[in-house]
């Protein structure tokens, strides 16, 4: 058996309790923090060199086979998605030490549990684990969200928390329907047992998937349910916006396990492939007005997020491999330069006065030309022009549909690239060319607060020059995704 | 017996949503417990009801499902800690917003 799959949960868990153990030690504090944070780099590495090659990683807790016992499954997309994590929340709390982790209490403790429920919600290979996981990520995210105080926050804040613990309620009626039917709640069980359920248990499957869609969709961000994000991510302390990056993606993540493994598109549950193509483009379309009619730079970067999101979710709804590669791909990257250009708004603003985010009239900023080269090389990304990998990821999706979806998903998908990049060249002149008055006289930004963006932004440079490899690995994971068989006999199979 | 445990959630249901969907911190949070209440029940129930069986498998007599009740057992000490977060984020709100309206706005009266 494989202990490197329970490392990504056991280092920030420890983290998080020698930090709190190190009460008043600042510096001691901070150095645990990043140290755990940069742990998990080279176990997700490690992880990912594991499953690059197909293979499953399955570790029972306490060796009970495996529909008994909790078990953690490691496979490609268990993979991404912890490296990616690993790489938003070193990057995260290295801009957070300078400074912004002081505005409250106990950011680094937060910070850690957020990290362990994140990574255990992507390992987890049960239903009700990944709900305890879910409530673990949410109770911090919660403290995370009003970290730095102000009634702005409160306000988002008392929102988020009670929708989150409506959604929770939900979960938790539609794993107790499943239950109920099936008598499992491992994953990989509950996809044999659903796909041989008796006729007469067909409706209550179908309620409890869409009762799973509406609670992911939820954490997603997806159409009805996407209004609280705007006010949460557009008022958290940046290092914590930034953070939340990820946060939606958890979200999106369910989604695609859950719609690939326990309910398949042609499975006892077909409602939600009829579904989550539509909501997703109109959650795409509807954050494209958003985008275009926010006031503040970071409430767009949120609106951004809400499309990115329906991007995503478009790519998964087509269930093709074609489909689910181009959202993979497009996942890490917009994930990395929505928090960068999160981080990067925390700049602007730092360098604007009593001006802020807002898009109104300011001083010139004290470096507008490092600031300026960021910022477009971010809105760049975003806004999925050529060169870099936002407009690599939205060709491989115009690529993956069908001739009939095809009118909608590119009319949809390039209106909102183009809101985007209006919204966006509107914002980048109105900072950085139509200012008046004198420069500020807020300080220029030291380097160890200017790299952790910088080198976000630079990730889809990154994700631009090896977008071979990455697509390949992208192409396998959807591979291995749309073929669950593999998964559910790496789970259930003989214990070695 | 199942009429009656279908009639209590579907009470407790109601009354949740109902009390969610007022515009006041406090009824918000009397509405969140009440739909826990409910959940936790539920997900009770998925066990089936029967009584007086043992909660262990290979006897000869029927045997109650021990499953349900430690999920319930989690959600309930999850829900607890909500609740208690919920209540002090409310509190706070009340004094941050100067009213306990959700939305922090108040109606004018």
């Amino acid at each position: 058996m494989n202990h490197w799959l329970i490392a990504p949960l056991v280092l920030p868990l420890v983290a998080a309790m020698l930090i709190l153990l190190l009460v008043g030690r600042r510096g001691v504090q901070r150095a645990v923090s990043i140290g755990a944070t940069a742990g998990l780099l080279p176990i997700a590495i490690l992880l990912m060199c594991f499953a690059g090659d197909g293979e499953f990683g399955v570790y029972r807790l306490g060796n009970w086979p495996a529909p008994f016992g909790i078990v953690l499954v490691l496979d490609r997309l268990t993979a991404l998605m912890l490296l990616l994590t690993a790489v938003l929340a070193l990057l995260v709390v290295l801009h957070a030490v300078n400074g912004d982790d002081r505005r409250g209490r106990d950011f680094h403790v937060l910070f850690q549990l957020q990290l362990l429920g994140i990574n255990g919600a992507f390992l987890t290979g049960d239903l009700f684990n990944l709900f305890v996981f879910f409530e673990i990520l949410l109770i911090a995210s919660y403290g995370l969200a009003l970290h730095g105080a102000g009634a702005e926050r409160t306000r988002a804040g008392l929102h988020y928390v009670v929708l989150n613990l409506i959604g929770s309620s939900l979960f938790l009626i539609g794993v107790g329907i499943l239950y109920a039917v099936t008598g499992t709640l491992n994953m990989a069980d509950l996809a044999v047992k659903v796909a041989a359920a008796p006729p007469e248990s067909a409706a209550l499957l179908r309620a409890s998937a869409l009762l799973l869609l509406a609670v992911f969709g939820l954490k997603a961000a997806l159409l009805p349910l996407h209004l609280w994000l705007p006010a949460l991510y557009g008022h958290a302390t940046a290092p914590v916006a930034a953070l939340f990056a990820i946060m939606t993606k958890v979200g999106v993540y369910a989604i695609l396990r859950t719609y690939t493994l326990i309910f398949p598109a042609d499975g006892a549950a077909p409602d939600v492939g009829h579904w989550l193509l539509p909501l997703a483009l109109l959650t795409l379309a509807v954050g494209a007005v958003g985008v275009l009619g926010s006031q503040r730079l970071r409430v767009l970067i949120a609106y951004l997020v809400v499309v990115s999101v329906g991007t995503l979710l478009a790519g998964i709804g087509l269930f093709n491999t074609g489909g689910i590669s181009a959202a993979l791909y497009y996942l890490p990257h917009t994930t990395l330069v929505s928090a960068g250009l999160f981080l990067l708004a925390d700049l602007i603003a730092r360098q604007r006065g009593i001006h802020g985010d807002n898009f109104v009239l300011g001083p010139p900023l004290a470096q507008p030309t490092r600031l300026g080269v960021l910022f477009f090389l971010g809105a760049v990304a975003a806004a999925g022009l050529p060169p870099l990998s936002g407009f690599i990821g939205k060709l491989l999706l115009l690529q993956a549909v069908t001739p009939a979806q095809a009118a909608w998903l590119w009319t949809i998908v390039l209106t909102g690239s183009l809101a985007s990049l209006i919204a966006l060249s509107r914002a980048g002149s109105r900072i950085f060319w139509k200012t008046e008055g004198d420069r500020a006289v807020a300080g220029q930004a030291p380097l160890p607060l200017f790299a952790p963006a910088a080198l976000l932004l630079a990730m889809s440079v990154v994700m631009t020059l090896f977008a071979a490899p990455v697509t390949r690995y992208t192409e396998a994971t959807a591979a291995q995704l749309l073929a669950p068989q593999h998964y559910i006999a790496a789970v259930l199979g003989v214990h070695p | 017996m199942e009429a009656l445990a279908a009639l209590t959630l579907a009470v407790l249901v109601t009354c949740g949503v109902y009390l969610v969907l007022r515009a006041r911190t406090y009824p918000v949070v009397l509405g969140l417990s009440l739909l826990s209440y409910a959940v936790n029940l539920f997900l009770f129930f998925t066990g089936r009801l029967v009584t007086g069986a043992p909660p262990l498998a290979g006897a000869a007599t029927p045997t109650a499902d021990p499953l349900p009740q430690a999920l319930v057992l989690t959600a309930i000490v999850i829900g607890f800690g909500m609740t208690a977060f919920v209540v002090i984020l409310a509190l706070r709100a009340r004094g941050e917003l100067g009213n306990d309206h959700v939305d922090g706005t108040g109606e004018k009266s």
